[in-house]
């Protein structure tokens, strides 16, 4: 379930016309055959794993048309047309509350946590100091590469009611706060906890965005006197503005996705009222509930929502004249 | 360029210094408490910022045998099977796919690329592990995810990338495919090899839903799915779950932060050789339909 924004794409790149392994002529079929078998054999293993397991559960999605109970095949449970997805239009308010919670948490952090790799970048960018500099980012990309596990219980650790701070706090005769295990909270803690694990992260693909300005642009416009914001606003930003830009339809295609692994630890501790979403709708309605059908359905019907996302943001970035994902 | 103005500079110390600590500090509490003993923990009232009389007791406890010591086999098992079995395979393909018309690689380089806008989703996906017979065994942590597109394409771009010259001319001394990657083209990859095995690594050692969702017997469970139950739910660990020795536990918080160090510790072990590589490596890497 890894997802394409996980790593930092570069919007564009500049390759010099590397000699690259010539075309193979089109020959025969049977000659073709006996001469590319060996690769054929080589690509075996990788293209069975891939239509294992994406082209096979891709076609599974039948199940969301169907009465699927778990001591019948899919193929020997009835047809039952589009009632699973009757959950998705009657206004049925457990998905409604999974859907509105999805909502929210992402334009909460389409808000305020997609702007700040940004943000960070350019104060990392003003470092005059390259060892500092380096420094700094080793230890902001760490977290990174820590488990939503691990992130957990860390942020327990530190801000539960028994925690590092709560502790301190209580030392000292002051009062105590509690943001862990809060409903009303919830959604402001799992927002600090993506800032903390994953702006650093983020950094990266700005910096490599604005590494590649050519320094005598900067030169030039404080020559005409434009002083730092000037120079951040004119030469820095319209620089990365691709980047930002591919980076947002990627945000835009997960705009149903949001911190599955993060919410289903946290969960137990807020009830499914204020932390339900639809990647935990489907697992708790269809893995742990047994409305495989209904669940199904809705997975389903999330999917294709994100991949028109994708297409329709990027459409939109090409209207606008910039690069997008893909070309055509 | 322009005055350097004070108070902006002193805020950005301020801002990348606060960050900075926001990450560092909790390591520090939770490795200082992991090493604390009872007397430390109770006159602290729980955390313990800084140990005065540091004790490898939790450690002892929970690495002499039991549940923790069962997971981080497991944990290691996975990751290194799936390590090394993700990068032969993703070699493999990538190799076959950086041929340019050779026979199937375009349809199959677009399968593999699609892959990467369409997730099939939870249900299915579980129904298929379950049609395998794969629940509740290790290989469902594995094999699921074997295969990851976007390493595909970043290592068939750094294959392209190797000159014809070289392959071409051992082709015409006579080497087969498997000859020219074997000999030629993975010599000259090391450093997308080792960076793209170390995201399979972490990515293996850090799966916790995939855990969750297959694997059921409390004894294959790995590392992730042991944090989850003693750490973050805070189930509090009987003397049967540590190794046999002792019949008085160290401090539950004690060996909670143990469990917490013990999982992190390899990450931060391959850190600094993936953070040196991860720019260079990935950045060459371009998604191409």
């Amino acid at each position: 379930m890894s997802r394409l924004a996980e790593r930092p794409l570069p919007a564009s790149r500049e390759r010099p016309p590397a000699p690259r392994a010539p075309v193979r002529r089109s020959v025969k079929p049977l000659a073709r055959w006996r001469r590319d078998r060996l690769l054929l054999l080589l690509a075996a293993p990788g293209v069975v794993v891939v239509l294992l397991f994406h082209y096979v559960p891709l076609l599974g999605n039948v199940i969301a048309f169907k009465g699927y109970q778990p001591f019948l095949t899919i193929a020997e449970s009835p047809w039952v047309g589009w009632d699973n997805f009757r959950v998705i239009f009657s206004g049925d308010p457990v998905f409604v509350n999974a859907l509105t919670n999805t909502l929210i948490i992402t334009l909460i952090q389409v808000l305020f946590v997609f702007p700040l790799p940004l943000a960070l970048a350019l104060l990392l960018n003003e470092v005059i100091s390259e060892r500092l500099k380096r420094t700094v980012q080793s230890i902001l990309y760490m977290p990174h590469f820590l488990s939503w596990v691990i992130v957990v219980a860390i942020f327990q650790q530190v801000l539960g009611n028994a925690g590092m701070i709560n502790a301190f706090l209580r030392a000292q005769d002051l009062e105590t706060f509690s943001i862990i295990g809060v409903p009303e909270l919830f959604k402001v803690l799992i927002t600090s906890q993506v800032i903390w694990k994953d702006t650093g992260w983020g950094t990266i693909i700005f910096l490599a965005a604005i590494s590649r300005v050519d320094t005598s642009q900067y030169e030039a416009a404080a020559m005409d006197g434009a002083g730092a914001v000037r120079r951040m606003w004119h030469v820095t930003l319209p620089a990365i503005r691709s980047v930002f830009i591919l980076l947002l339809i990627l945000r835009l295609g997960d705009a149903l996705t949001v911190g599955f692994e993060q919410i289903i630890l946290q969960q137990g501790a807020v009830g499914a009222t204020a932390s339900e979403v639809l990647d935990t709708y489907v697992y708790n309605h269809g893995i742990v509930g047994g409305n495989w059908g209904q669940a199904a359905a809705v997975g389903l019907t999330k999917g294709v929502i994100s991949v028109l996302l994708v297409l329709g943001a990027n459409k939109l970035a090409h209207m606008f004249g910039e690069r997008g994902v893909y070309q055509k | 360029m322009g005055k350097p103005n004070r108070v902006l500079m002193a805020l950005r110390g301020l801002i990348l210094g606060l960050g900075c600590a926001a990450v560092i500090l909790p390591f520090v509490a939770v490795v200082s408490t992991s090493l604390a003993t009872q007397q430390e923990v109770t006159a602290n009232g729980g955390f313990v910022f800084w140990v005065r009389e540091p004790t490898l007791a939790s450690y002892q406890a929970i690495l002499s045998g039991g549940v923790v010591t069962r997971a981080l086999a497991v944990s290691i098992l996975i990751t290194a099977v799936g390590s090394l079995l993700s990068l032969v395979c993703t070699a493999a393909l990538a190799y076959a796919l950086s041929r340019p018309g050779s026979l199937g690689s375009r349809p199959i380089l677009l399968a593999v690329l699609f892959t990467m806008l369409f997730s099939p989703g939870m249900i299915p996906m579980y129904l298929v592990v379950k049609q395998l017979g794969l629940l509740d065994n290790l290989l469902a942590l594995v094999l699921p995810v074997l295969i990851n597109a976007f390493n595909v394409i970043v290592m068939r771009e750094f294959f392209l990338d190797i000159p014809a010259e070289l392959t071409e001319s051992a082709r015409i001394d006579g080497a087969n495919d498997l000859t020219i990657l074997a000999r030629i083209v993975l010599p000259l990859s090391k450093a997308v090899i080792a960076v793209i095995g170390l995201f399979y690594a972490v990515g293996y050692w850090n799966a916790f839903f995939s855990a969750l969702l297959y694997i059921s017997s409390p004894e294959k469970w790995p590392l992730q799915l042991v944090l989850r139950t003693y750490v973050v739910n805070e189930t509090p660990m009987g003397v049967d779950d540590v190794g046999s020795g002792s019949d008085s536990l160290p401090p539950q918080l004690s060996i909670q932060m143990a469990i917490l160090v013990i999982s992190i510790v390899p990450i931060l072990l391959v850190y600094p050789f993936l953070q040196k590589h991860f720019t260079k490596g990935l950045m060459i890497g371009a998604v191409k339909g």
